[in-house]
C-alpha cells in the first residue's frame, strides 16, 4: 500500500476484449481482458470507447472516448462500472462477450495512502463508487488498516451497486434502503465518533461539494475524485478545467482526477461529462 | 537530391518534405492547441520522444499576458465532433519563453533524428498588430523556434470583428509582423468569414510564407434549461463534422495563392490527409482525432509513406 506510484501510461491505446457485462442493480459491470496494462493506482482512469459502432447513436454521438475510473483489477482483467445515461454509456452497456473495447490508460493521479495511521473513510455516491472499490482492495491489503465505507444512492435499484464494495453503510434519497437522507449525514456521524480520519470521496458534484465543505470545516484531509467533461484524458484538450483555490484552473485529467479538497475553492456544479 | 517542396506536386505523399526552408520527416503535424507535448511527456514518459507522432510541433497559442482560460464547462460533444470554448489558457510570453520553451526544445531534440530536432512552430495571438508584432519579435530572438504561426481569430478591440476575417486589416497586421522576423511566418486563417481566399491572398501579399486552415467553425450549444452550455458562451466546432468544409476551403485557398498551405479539419485517417493534399495542401495537421488516439498522426504518416 505504501508504494502507489503510477507507471507511465502506454502511448498506444489498446484493443481489449470484453469478457462480460453483468447487471448490478441499475448498473453494469464491464469486464475486459487487460493483461498488458501497467498496474493502475486506485483512482486512476482510462479513456474507453467501443471498437465497433462508436458513433451514429442518439444525436449522431458518441464521438469522444469516455473517461471511466478503473473500478477493480483482477488477474488479467479490468472492471468498469457503467450507468446508461447517454449515447456513449448506452453503447458501452450494449457490449457483449468477445466485443472489442479501445482503452487508453491508466491515466491521471490516483489516491494517496493515508498517513499517520488515520482511519480511511470511503464516501461514494451513485456510479461514483467505482474508484472506491479498487481503493478498498488496496487499503485492505494492509490488515491493520481500519476502513469505513459510506455509500449513497437515489433508490433501491441503484443501492444494489453497494455490493461492489463490502461492509458499506448505505443511504438512499428515497429511504428504500438504509439511512433515509444524505450521505453527508452518515459522514458527519463518523467524523463525530472519530475525526482522526482520511476521507476519500467520489460522486456527483453536489455531494463532493458537501463533503469538501464538511471536511474543510472539521479540518479532516479529504481526497476527492472528480469528474469533468474531457476530450483526451492526457492534458491535450484543456477541456476538463476545475477552479483552483486562489484562482486559475486545474486539469482534472493530469492534475487529478484525485485532488485534495484543500486545493479547490469549490466543486463546480457544472462538472459533468459527455455521457 | 533535395526533398520535394511541400505544396509542389510530389510523386508520393510520404517521405521527407521541405516546408518553408525546413526539412520535415513527413507531412503530418498537429493543429495548434490540440496536443500539449509537455503534459503528454509527463503522462507517457520517454516513449513520447521515441515515437513522436508529428513532423513539426505547433505550440498552443501564446499571448503577451498570461490567461487562465474560460470558465467551465468548456466542451460539448456535437454530432460527429465537438465544440470547445477553452479560452487560450497560457502562461503568457514571458512564462512560455522561460518555462515551456526549454522543455519543448529538449523534448523535440530527443524526438528528432540525425541531430536535427523536430521543428517547433510557436503560435501567437494578439488583439492588435502591435501586440502581435511584439510576440513575433520575441520569437525571432529564440533559436529553438523554427517558425511562427499567427492566430488571427481574435476580435479587434475597436471593431469587434476578428482580425483575420477582414482582408485589409489582416494584410496590415501581417505586414507589421513580417518586419520583425526572418523565420517562416504562417497565418492561421479563420473559416468564419465570407471570403477565405481573399484573406489568404491578403496574407500572401503581406509576406506570409504559408497559410494554415481551417480553424474551428463558430458554434454554440444550449444547456438543457436554456442559455448557453459553454462557460465562454459560444465555441468552435471541430472533428469529422467539419472535414468537408475544410476540404472546400483548402481547395479554394490553394487555387488562390502561391504560398504553402497547411490543411486541417476532421482528419481521422490517411485517406482524409490524402484528400487535403490532393486539394493543394503541402502539410496536413491532425487536431481533434489526437484526443481519441494520441498516436494517430504517426499512423497516418506511416500510411502516407507506404
Amino acid at each position: 500500500v505504501s508504494d502507489w506510484a503510477a507507471a507511465p501510461a502506454p502511448l498506444q491505446r489498446r484493443l481489449l476484449t470484453v469478457l462480460g457485462v453483468e447487471e448490478l442493480g441499475a448498473y453494469r459491470v464491464l469486464r475486459v481482458a487487460d493483461v498488458e496494462t501497467p498496474e493502475p493506482r486506485p483512482g486512476q482512469f482510462a479513456m474507453i470507447a467501443a471498437a465497433e459502432r462508436w458513433g451514429g447513436g442518439q444525436d449522431e454521438r458518441p464521438y469522444l472516448a469516455r473517461a471511466f475510473s478503473i473500478a477493480r483489477r483482477r488477474v488479467g482483467e479490468s472492471h468498469f462500472l457503467l450507468e446508461d445515461v447517454g449515447p456513449g454509456t448506452e453503447r458501452l452497456c450494449e457490449l457483449r462477450e468477445g466485443d472489442g473495447l479501445w482503452a487508453l490508460g491508466p491515466l491521471g493521479k490516483g489516491f494517496r495512502a493515508p498517513t499517520e495511521r488515520r482511519r480511511a473513510i470511503l464516501v461514494g455516491g451513485g456510479v461514483g463508487i467505482a474508484p472506491l472499490a479498487i481503493l478498498q482492495d488496496a487499503l485492505e491489503a494492509d490488515a491493520e488498516r481500519e476502513v469505513t465505507v459510506l455509500l449513497g444512492f437515489r433508490d433501491a435499484a441503484r443501492a444494489e451497486g453497494a455490493a461492489l464494495l463490502h461492509g458499506a453503510q448505505v443511504a438512499t434519497d428515497d429511504g428504500s434502503v438504509g439511512h433515509h437522507g444524505l450521505l453527508t449525514e452518515l459522514l458527519s456521524k463518523e467524523l463525530y465518533r472519530d475525526s482522526r480520519a482520511q476521507v476519500y470521496a467520489c460522486g456527483p458534484a453536489p455531494m463532493l461539494e458537501a463533503v469538501r465543505a464538511m471536511c474543510t470545516t472539521r479540518d479532516v484531509p479529504a481526497q476527492l475524485a472528480l469528474e469533468a467533461g474531457m476530450a483526451c484524458g492526457f492534458g491535450a484538450c484543456f477541456g476538463c478545467a476545475v477552479p483552483k483555490r486562489g484562482g486559475g484552473y486545474l486539469r482534472v485529467c493530469v492534475d487529478g482526477p484525485v485532488i485534495d479538497a484543500s486545493e479547490l475553492e469549490h466543486v463546480d456544479a457544472h462538472a459533468g461529462a459527455p455521457a | 537530391m533535395s526533398a520535394p517542396a511541400a505544396g509542389a506536386a510530389s510523386p508520393g505523399a510520404g517521405g521527407p518534405v521541405e516546408f518553408c526552408g525546413l526539412r520535415l520527416a513527413h507531412r503530418v503535424i498537429n493543429g495548434s492547441g490540440t496536443f500539449d507535448a509537455i503534459a503528454a511527456r509527463r503522462v507517457f514518459g520517454a516513449a513520447l520522444a521515441r515515437e513522436f507522432p508529428f513532423a513539426a510541433y505547433v505550440s498552443k497559442t501564446i499571448t503577451l499576458q498570461p490567461r487562465a482560460g474560460n470558465p467551465p464547462p468548456r466542451l460539448w460533444e456535437a454530432a460527429g465532433g465537438m465544440i470547445n470554448s477553452i479560452g487560450l489558457p497560457n502562461k503568457g510570453l514571458d512564462g512560455y519563453l522561460a518555462e515551456d520553451l526549454p522543455q519543448l526544445a529538449e523534448l523535440l531534440a530527443e524526438a528528432g533524428a540525425d541531430g536535427a530536432p523536430v521543428p517547433l512552430i510557436t503560435n501567437v495571438m494578439g488583439s492588435t498588430g502591435e501586440e502581435l508584432a511584439k510576440l513575433v519579435a520575441a520569437c525571432e530572438q529564440r533559436a529553438e523556434i523554427a517558425a511562427i504561426e499567427l492566430n488571427v481569430s481574435c476580435p479587434n478591440v475597436k471593431t469587434g470583428l476578428d482580425i483575420g476575417a477582414d482582408p485589409r486589416q489582416l494584410e496590415q497586421v501581417v505586414r507589421d509582423c513580417r518586419e520583425h522576423t526572418r523565420k517562416p511566418l504562417i497565418v492561421k486563417l479563420t473559416p468564419n468569414t465570407a471570403d477565405v481566399p481573399a484573406c489568404a491572398r491578403a496574407a500572401e501579399a503581406a509576406g506570409a510564407d504559408a497559410v494554415s486552415l481551417i480553424n474551428t467553425l463558430r458554434a454554440m450549444a444550449l444547456a438543457p434549461g436554456g442559455g448557453p452550455w459553454l462557460g465562454g458562451g459560444s465555441g468552435g466546432l471541430s472533428g469529422p463534422a467539419i472535414r468537408v468544409v475544410a476540404l472546400a476551403q483548402v481547395a479554394a485557398v490553394a487555387r488562390s495563392v502561391g504560398v504553402s498551405v497547411i490543411g486541417m479539419g476532421g482528419v481521422q485517417r490517411a485517406a482524409h490527409a490524402r484528400d487535403l493534399i490532393d486539394a493543394g495542401a503541402g502539410l496536413v495537421a491532425v487536431g481533434s482525432e489526437s484526443f481519441r488516439d494520441p498516436m494517430v498522426a504517426g499512423a497516418i504518416a506511416r500510411e502516407l509513406a507506404a
